[in-house]
């Protein structure tokens, strides 16, 4: 029987077998484009944190005017589409942007400042909420207790590591399960910008539904390892 | 003796609400300065200031000899000052690490750090738990980690919000044990914020009474519990007979006030000017008899029991003596023996040196 798009039952279930035999012989492009999956968005999720863990303890911490509106935009960004996303970044990247000069369009490098800028006010904005949880009480506390600024906020950080720990994971998340800024930026060059959300992307629309599912459930699984991941830390 | 601590018209608000207003307050070398008075007085937030945690909205406070208006020096002020707040608060970590954590703000070397947190955890009787997780110990336990985490960075000056509020009375008893300690031994300054009037009297030197915001007094506590110089400090300081009254005759030593009709005798009189006045006695200071005394203080008044509750070893009687009704105080014991029951009549007799006259307050709480 015939499907709407063309491809009949058979060829989904032969697909299936198709791609875990592609998966268990560990098939050159398929380990390649994993590995540049994980590495891009692990380096995303790294710069990301590096920035994002210090500017929510800054934001909790500070009390300032429109503070409250900082907090609803970070949340609002949460949703950003991320092909806006990279549109953003694409215009900052491209030659003749302000960036043009650093030559980062459709390389890996470009991709992980794309998707450092996606998660960063998602892992901020979550920062901000797990430190919310610290009292007032235990606030006063470290400063009494003569914490300096930098001392305060690492104290208040190892407090909510748990909490923090999540923060990171939802924004690897985001970033490894995107495709509208690694399109975008990355451009989908085969062996140098392809990852697992472009390839899959790219295959389906050629009908290459072998390559497609093989990708697609090796995403999965990263989804679940992160969500089990997830789970572990939440039960602390 | 010097100041340690200044504050000179310093006050705070938070928004619209004002929750300080020009306090002017000492702190001693050397004392232990209890504040006391009603939850939302500002008792907290007085502490949280004087201990540099916040900056006030205006005056100026002096720490250690320096000026805190210039907040460059604030960090190596609050150093040398340690605070133990009213809720147990530990970190999600190790009993030692807790304790370190003060230790290590101020980069002190680990050798040094481990010795002084053993003998923190020591003197607070907690070394047994020194590896536990802090969040597994119990609230008196938890309170003892923090007292431990103040006193091993060895403050100046000791600032105490309400320590013993909702904690067992063996943790109440250590703490103060504690605090007393540090204070005799080791000339640590003290200054502690309670509701608990016992405590207040059992470990200060001097009492501070805030009252909405405001120093209403401050003194030796026996002055401030004997003669507190406002209704709603003697209200407060459990002073339960508050009659309102009018002076009638000031003699050189006997002051006569009329309170609706009947005329009481006082010794210790404070007027404005004004002839209305209020009247303050304590119920244990008014003795209940079965007969009217024989060689009587100068005060009795025949009245009826109209109440009587039982405070454990206290009783509280009520008893109306036409023109006004006071509160009398007595053991449980003496009581029963004088076999006191309600409508019964009795004699109330007080001495004049116990009746405290005060200018009346025209705004009544």
């Amino acid at each position: 029987m015939l499907l709407q798009s063309g491809i009949t039952e058979n060829e989904i279930i032969q697909g299936f077998i198709e791609a875990i035999n592609l998966i268990v012989s560990l098939d050159p492009t398929v380990v390649e484009i994993t590995l540049r999956s994980l590495t891009v968005s692990l380096s995303a999720t790294f710069f990301a944190s590096l920035m994002a863990l210090p500017l929510g303890a800054l934001i909790y911490f500070k009390e300032f005017r429109g503070k409250r509106g900082v907090i609803n935009t970070l949340q609002t960004l949460y949703a950003m589409p991320t092909v806006i996303i990279g549109l953003l970044a694409f215009l900052l990247l491209s030659r003749n942007g302000p960036f043009g000069f650093l030559g980062l369009l459709f390389t890996p490098s470009g991709m992980i400042v794309a998707q450092t800028i996606l998660i960063v006010p998602l892992i901020t904005g979550l920062t901000v909420a797990a430190m919310s949880n610290i009292d007032r009480e235990m606030r006063y506390t470290i400063i009494s207790m003569g914490a300096s600024m930098v001392q305060s906020i690492w104290t208040v950080l190892r407090e909510v590591r748990f909490a923090i720990f999540t923060a990171v994971l939802i924004g690897f998340g985001r970033a490894i399960a995107e495709v509208g800024t690694v399109l975008l930026v990355g451009g989908n060059i085969r062996g140098y910008t392809r990852v697992l959300t472009t390839a899959i992307s790219l295959n389906t629309s050629m009908g290459n539904f072998t390559l497609s599912i093989a990708l697609g459930i090796i995403l999965l699984g990263v989804a679940l390892l992160v969500n089990v991941a997830l789970n572990l830390v939440q039960q602390r | 003796m010097t100041d340690l601590i200044t504050a000179r018209g310093v006050s705070k608000a938070y928004g619209d609400l004002q929750v300080l207003e020009g306090i002017d307050l000492d702190v001693h070398e050397g004392e232990i300065l209890g504040i006391i008075g009603p939850s939302g007085s500002g008792k907290s937030t007085l502490l949280r200031l004087l201990d540099l945690v916040e900056s006030p909205t205006s005056g100026e406070i002096t720490v250690l000899g320096v000026n805190t208006q210039s907040e460059s020096r604030s960090l190596e002020l609050r150093r040398r000052m340690g605070m133990l707040f009213q809720k147990p608060i530990v970190f999600n970590t190790s009993v030692y690490q807790n304790v370190a954590l003060g230790l290590q703000y101020r980069r002190l070397d680990r050798r040094e750090t481990d010795r002084r947190v053993r003998d923190a955890l020591e003197a607070v009787g907690l070394s047994q738990y020194i590896k536990s997780q802090a969040r597994d110990l119990s609230g008196g336990e938890q309170q003892r980690v923090a007292l431990s985490r103040v006193l091993v960075t060895q403050p100046e000056v000791l600032f105490l919000d309400e320590p013993t509020a909702n904690l067992d009375p063996t943790s109440t008893a250590t703490i103060e044990r504690i605090v007393r300690a540090m204070n005799q031994e080791h000339g640590m300054t003290v200054v502690m914020n309670t509701h608990d009037l016992l405590q207040g009297q059992r470990l200060s030197n001097r009492i501070a009474v805030m009252i909405e915001g405001r120093i209403a007094q401050v003194g030796a506590p026996r002055e401030v519990f004997q003669s507190p110089r406002s209704r709603a400090i003697a209200s407060f300081v459990g002073i339960e007979n508050i009659l309102r009254g009018r002076i009638l005759s000031k003699g050189d030593d006997l002051t006569e006030v009329e309170v609706n009709g009947q005329t009481i005798l006082s010794k210790r009189v404070v007027t404005d000017g004004t002839d209305d006045v209020d009247v303050l006695i304590r119920g244990e200071d008014i003795d209940l008899l079965r007969e009217e005394p024989p060689d009587h203080p100068r005060n009795v008044f025949p009245g009826m029991i109209t109440s009587i509750e039982s405070n454990g070893p206290h009783v509280g009687m009520k008893v109306d003596c036409g023109g006004f009704s006071l509160m009398v105080r007595m053991t449980a014991r003496l009581a029963a023996e004088r076999e006191f029951d309600t409508d019964m009549p009795a004699y109330v007799a007080f001495r004049p040196r116990v009746v405290h006259v005060l200018p009346a307050e025209m705004l009544q709480e």
